[in-house]
């Protein structure tokens, strides 16, 4: 691309509002939130947006680039910008706030509902537990325990879109590391809290948590577990 | 062309209608399907699934209720089959067979992941799959036009 | 509303009847190509088909498991494309379940014993 500058194009307003373009002066190894920092201070002060650590570890600048969640502080723009051009919207199937800032209190309230955090039942007295490292229990835990619940997996979920009160890849993969976490004693009741049509059942393996989340998690496979797992749980206890 | 917003206003700042974005996406529409997902093989691979299951679903019962003319007699099933040799319909029973492959496949994919050892998003059956369909595809109408 | 472990036996339904629909359909497609090379006239049809046991029972099984597995899953896409969520779209379902037994088998007579 030869020219100097980017045309961006930039949602302003509610849930309500419109694009608005602007003219951004392209620098070597930019990145999408540099775009969105320079707009704001040097162009439109009333320009809302949401970012902390600025790289890549806190997960707090995730926004829809040309209709893709990312981390915009590792999006390169040499990477995204197709005819020198860029669209930068909030998060797909959040309320919006503010121009680029979305409302998370759903996507939390949802990891909150499956039981998503750890209830264990030794004391403070116990010995330590013994988990051996290379179960296939801790291993799937593993593999999920790296998340940051930046919200781009549940932005780019058409199931999310569909049904309103599906629970989202992030929730059920933080389930499906404490249904794999020995100590946790609460499995049974998650289990039940995840299963069903606003649960992991309802999951179509389309992979667009995999396939984008930026820590390279997959939901899907946890999903696949859960489902399992619930099916299990139904068919044994026939409740 | 360039915006110079005036502090805290944005009444220089252009609206915009259309967006060069694959779609005309505007404030109710931020997504139109797949536009948030982005069309990634294995979500080609939920839209074929979902539609050749659609289109199958449609087609079961009238195949049921086709055979069962053969109650009224082997001609009562002939007279439906030459009605069944027109070309619309011809083209129409190659699309369902084709179809059922994609589905068959695509169907195998999933089973693979919810049941098999996590291999990821198995995107070398997507391609499969679609290769399956083909050669069905190209068997069935050789099938049909001899 | 149903309670989310009929939904993960729905589900589990569903998948089994994935697992033999696998089978059956892979059969059936070699069929079809056959049937459609050797002669599709209703004499043939029946020819190949009439006082055969393997033929019903065969057929009859593939029957079974589409009654299971198409309004299972007709019903998660009325679910989230027509936005049906009552109780009503369960009894819709089960009904087309049983009219797919019912007209399928009906079918299977018809080509075997007639």
């Amino acid at each position: 691309m030869g020219s100097a500058t980017i045309a961006v194009k930039v949602w302003r307003g509610n849930a309500r509002g419109r694009f608005v373009a602007y003219d951004v002066p392209r620098q070597p190894s930019q990145t999408v939130l540099d775009v969105v920092t320079h707009i704001q201070r040097h162009i439109d002060p009333s320009l809302a947006y949401r970012f902390a650590c600025r790289v890549g570890m806190c997960g707090s600048c995730a926004m829809s680039v040309d209709g893709v969640a990312r981390w915009t502080c590792r999006t390169h723009v040499e990477r995204v910008a197709r005819n020198g051009a860029l669209t930068i919207a909030p998060l797909a199937h959040l309320p919006i706030v503010r121009d680029l800032v979305t409302d998370m209190t759903a996507f939390f309230d949802k990891w909150a509902r499956p039981l998503g955090r750890f209830r264990g039942s030794a004391g403070r007295d116990a010995d330590i537990a013994r988990v051996p490292p290379d179960s296939p229990e801790r291993q799937a835990a593993e593999a999920g325990i790296e998340c940051i619940g930046c919200g781009v997996c549940y932005a780019s979920c058409d199931v999310v879109r569909w049904r309103p009160d599906f629970l989202g890849p992030a929730a059920l993969n933080r389930a499906w590391t404490l249904v794999n976490d020995a100590r946790d004693v609460d499995r049974d009741e998650r289990l039940r809290a995840v299963a069903g049509d606003a649960g992991c059942h309802a999951c179509h393996t389309q992979g667009s948590c995999t396939e984008r989340c930026p820590k390279g998690i997959a939901p899907t496979a946890g999903i696949a577990g859960l489902k399992r797992a619930a099916a299990r749980a139904a068919l044994a206890h026939d409740r | 062309m360039n915006e110079s917003g005036r502090n805290g206003t944005t009444a220089n700042s252009r609206s915009i209608g259309s967006l060069g974005m694959t779609n005309s996406v505007r404030n109710r529409s931020l997504a139109a399907p797949g536009m948030t997902t982005g069309r990634h093989p294995a979500w080609w691979a939920f839209v074929v699934h979902r539609v050749s299951g659609l289109a199958l679903a449609a087609f079961l019962p009238l195949h049921f209720l086709a055979l069962s003319t053969v109650l009224g007699g082997a001609s009562a099933l002939d007279g439906f089959l030459r009605f069944a040799e027109q070309p619309p319909v011809r083209v129409a029973e190659w699309a369902l067979v084709v179809l059922l492959s994609l589905h068959l496949a695509g169907g195998v994919r999933l089973l693979l992941i919810e049941f098999g050892p996590w291999r990821g998003l198995r995107n070398g059956w997507i391609a499969g799959g679609a290769g399956v369909g083909a050669l069905v595809g190209f068997v069935y109408a050789l099938a049909l036009i001899r | 509303m149903t309670s989310p472990a009929t939904q993960a036996r729905l589900w589990y339904a569903q998948r089994i009847s994935a697992m033999v629909l696998a089978v059956c359909v892979a059969v059936h497609l070699a069929v079809i190509v056959y049937a459609t090379r050797r002669g599709l006239t209703g004499a043939d049809i029946l020819a190949r088909t009439r006082g055969s046991a393997g033929f019903a029972t065969f057929y009859a099984i593939f029957v079974v498991a589409c009654a299971v597995h198409v309004p299972i899953g007709l019903r998660t896409v009325a679910q989230e494309w027509l936005r049906w969520r009552n109780g009503a779209l369960d009894a819709a379902c089960a009904a087309f379940a049983l009219v797919v037994l019912v007209i399928g088998w009906r079918a299977v007579w018809a080509v075997t014993v007639g």
